[in-house]
């Protein structure tokens, strides 16, 4: 194809698979416990519109389910087909974990999605509910053995090599790494407000386009609210988890900051743009701000950090690429700043939901909190390089023998699959999402939303919303 | 040590595959049955019989392979290598497969037929790889310096192919006795049509296995036909038989509801012993026995407290979750 090695192509196929698998567990996350908000909202209120939010996002998040699972399952077996010798070395650390992730986090999820899903009028409400938490509960079990397994590759600790494999000595240690707390906050919260953008968004998209329901209201309401929250504790954690990545992993911060060496006597800059040139060891066309570098990565106005040059080229990242990925997160994040305090100063002047300008910004800012989360991956994940296991194997001696041959047949395969297996799944989401809440019936009619009025049950209150009104004399989707 | 870790992980892994064959076997082979019923109405209540428990039979896989990881990294790393096209094939025909559950409700009319094919091909070609794979984990993979040093095609093989389509045999037994036993009117009367010959199809192919095997591989054989094994085995292939019979009466008689799908439960079960026996304990065949590729005993330990405790529990909502969704699946009766 384009001469590339097998090692290279492994890793384009390892890039590749796991970028589009990340996008449905973040999402799933964030629906998930959303999801088990606006229930408990709705047992607890009795508000229909809760109800029908809930039926509204339990559709789009069946879809996405089904879409993390079968892409998850690659990500299973591809450290096996791909990465054979990572695999028979470390995998008495990576497996154990992996295992523990799959018998308390993917059957609990899988287990009780089913009645979440299907089970509505076939159990109790609180048996309903409790099925609704433990999927929420098993995303965020499956985060936190997934992110422990990812970050004893990225700072590994409590083991030792016996006979040339891996053999763990602690498992606390093993667990507990240093960069575990900070990536499981960093993971868990990004997906938070990965979701909280989405809905929102898919909230402003229906306000502008004249279906502002009580049910659409509230969805926006409740995104803005969460972005408003997390988007500042978001960019705190970052903040936490750089200056912990500079203690364990000071190749990665020099080469996301493009710094490549200390001028005894002066304070580190803030390289705002740049392009880092590898071969030429310096940053190019650099845009910088004095101190700023000191003060940010060591809190210190004359604090220094570690160099490229420190450190032999064989044993760099390449800041070219996690220079860029990490400016691209950082910025987007500043946005979803911007964007939650715009919405508190709206919602203070009462036009939440009457600003086409911040509505627009909303649905725009729809995709950016996965992007960020893919950019976020890059910048660890490629900073971490050349090694696998940081400091421990090289990434060149963790591949499988395939020849490039077959490793491009799978990797265009992959290509062309996922592409439009996940590119139509993706497009069924937005179709769900632009379709809006409807109110929910507990025994469907076949026909149109229009006509489920009658048939609604007594039960249902009255009082809070109709949204029927609104629909009708809108044109369907 | 006092406990033989490998071994309990050995049980262990083969306890997962084998619910997994058992669970994922029928919902693939709902797939697998997909040509041969043409109404619409009939396709979507084949699938609303699997929609809500799907994902939870396919997470056994990945139990599998996560196992086999922390227990046996050796043998994860060699198998799944030396398979490396079969698997990724078989991921692709799930991903179609798993997707076009959800997909086919939520595509428009024109796009319906598309997700319809999807699931079924994905499910023959899932169905087939895993059953190439069976095959050639049996023949065995060349081995050496911890790695696999075999070639790119060792798999391909007339034998492997030939287990391919008995597996897809087997979970089209699996799946149309599941439907016996969740549908009713024509739709059921169609499935025990297909059961019978797809019954003794599956018999056939036991058979030509259960002999092709100990020919190919004298170590097999050995383990088969020396005394006083001879004895303790022969109980397998005489109950293989009886099983066979007795799926083909209770198909047969008006009334078969759940009978015909327990048998054929237990029928897969039994092949599976007869896998196992011959097979024992090599995990990566012919000859890496489960206590050479295991992993140090700190990780087996570790993961064991957690499987023994955890297990039961999943056990226990899985059958609670089967019982929610109990008893016959209507046409109409959608969940979407």
């Amino acid at each position: 194809m384009f001469a590339l090695t097998a090692l290279e192509l492994a890793r384009i196929q390892f890039g590749f698979t796991v970028s589009f698998h990340i996008i449905f567990p973040a999402i799933t996350i964030g629906l998930a416990s959303y999801l088990a908000v606006l229930e408990g909202l709705w047992l607890w209120k009795g508000q229909t519109v809760y109800r029908d939010l809930y039926h509204f996002w339990s559709k789009i998040f069946a879809v996405n389910f089904a879409m993390g699972v079968v892409s998850g399952l690659v990500m299973a077996y591809q450290f096996g087909t791909n990465w054979s010798y990572f695999s028979s070395f470390a995998g008495s650390i990576t497996g154990p974990l992996l295992t523990y992730e799959v018998l308390t986090a993917f059957f609990l999820e899988a287990g009780f999605l089913g009645v979440a899903l299907f089970g509505w009028n076939k159990v109790g409400p609180s048996l309903h509910f409790f099925a609704t938490l433990m999927v929420a509960l098993g995303t965020l079990i499956s985060a936190t053995w997934i992110l422990g397994s990812n970050s004893w590759m990225q700072t590994p600790q409590g083991f030792e090599i016996v006979n040339g494999r891996v053999v763990p000595v602690d498992w606390m240690k093993v667990i507990f790494n240093p960069s575990f707390p900070y990536r499981l906050v960093h993971m868990t919260i990004a997906a938070y407000l990965a979701t909280a953008l989405f809905v929102g968004a898919s909230g402003a998209w229906q306000v502008l386009r004249g279906h502002a329901t009580p049910a659409v209201r509230t969805m926006l309401s409740m995104a803005m609210w969460m972005i408003l929250i997390v988007a500042p504790i978001q960019i705190l954690v970052g903040d936490q988890h750089g200056l912990n990545t500079l203690e364990h992993q000071p190749a990665k911060i020099a080469a996301i900051e493009g710094h490549w060496e200390n001028t005894p006597g002066e304070s580190v800059p803030l390289i705002l743009f740049g392009v880092p040139d590898m071969t030429e060891e310096k940053t190019l066309y650099a845009i910088e701000i004095p101190y700023l570098g000191s003060l940010i990565l060591t809190h210190d106005i004359n604090g220094h950090i570690p160099g490229l040059k420190e450190f032999a080229p064989e044993d760099r990242p390449n800041s070219t690429v996690v220079f860029w990925t990490f400016r691209l997160m950082v910025g987007l994040g500043m946005l979803m700043l911007l964007l939650g305090l715009w919405s508190l100063w709206l919602r203070w002047r009462g036009s939440l939901y009457g600003e086409k300008l911040f509505l627009r910004f909303a649905i725009a800012m729809g995709p950016t909190g996965l992007i960020a989360i893919l950019a976020g991956w890059l910048t660890t994940e490629m900073g971490r390089q050349p090694w696998v296991v940081y400091g421990v194997m090289r990434t060149r001696d963790a591949v499988s023998n395939h020849s490039a041959l077959a490793l491009s047949t799978s990797l265009v395969l992959f290509i062309v699959m996922y592409f439009a297996v996940f590119g139509t799944g993706v497009s069924y989401m937005l179709k769900l999402v632009a379709k809006g809440p409807e109110p929910f019936d507990d025994h469907p009619p076949h026909g149109k939303g229009q006509a489920l009025r009658p048939s609604r049950p007594l039960s249902a209150a009255p009082d809070d919303i109709d949204p029927v009104v609104d629909l009708t004399g809108q044109k369907e989707a | 040590m006092g406990i033989d870790l490998p071994l309990i992980w050995a049980i262990i892994i083969g306890f997962g595959l084998m619910m997994y064959v058992v669970m994922d076997g029928f919902d693939l082979g709902i797939g697998i049955l997909f040509p041969f019923v043409g109404d619409r109405e009939d396709r979507d209540t084949m699938v609303n019989t699997v929609a809500p428990v799907w994902d939870g039979n396919e997470t056994w896989l990945v139990l599998g392979g996560a196992a086999m990881l922390a227990a046996f990294p050796l043998a994860y790393s060699v198998i799944l290598s030396a398979l490396y096209l079969p698997i990724i094939l078989m991921l692709a025909g799930l991903i179609w497969r798993g997707v076009a559950f959800e997909f086919r409700f939520k595509a428009d009319e024109a796009h319906r037929p598309f997700w319809d094919k999807a699931f079924a091909w994905g499910s023959y070609i899932a169905t087939f790889s895993q059953g190439v794979a069976l095959g050639s984990f049996i023949n065995g993979f060349e081995v050496s310096g911890g790695a696999y040093a075999g070639g790119a095609l060792d798999w391909l093989t007339p034998f492997s192919l030939f287990t391919g389509l008995g597996l897809v045999v087997s979970y089209a037994l699996l799946g149309s006795t599941w439907l016996v036993m969740k549908t009713e009117g024509t739709l059921q009367r169609r499935m025990k049509e297909l059961a019978r010959p797809v019954a003794i199809a599956l018999l056939a192919i036991i058979i030509i296995v259960s002999l092709w095997t100990p020919l190919a591989h004298p170590d097999v054989a050995d383990r088969w036909f020396a005394l006083p094994n001879m004895i303790f085995f022969a109980p397998v292939p005489v109950l293989v038989l009886l099983v066979t019979f007795a799926i083909l009466r209770t198909l047969r008689r008006g009334t078969a509801e759940a009978g015909p799908f327990v048998l054929a439960l237990f029928m897969l079960f039994l092949g599976y012993s007869g896998l196992a026996i011959s097979l024992w304990p090599n995990i990566i065949p012919p000859s890496i026995s489960i206590w050479d590729a295991a992993s140090p005993p700190e990780s087996m330990g570790f993961t064991l407290v957690g499987a023994l405790f955890i297990i039961p529990f999943i056990l226990a909502y899985t059958a609670w979750s089967y019982y929610v969704f109990r008893g016959k699946v209507k046409a109409g009766e959608g969940y979407h």
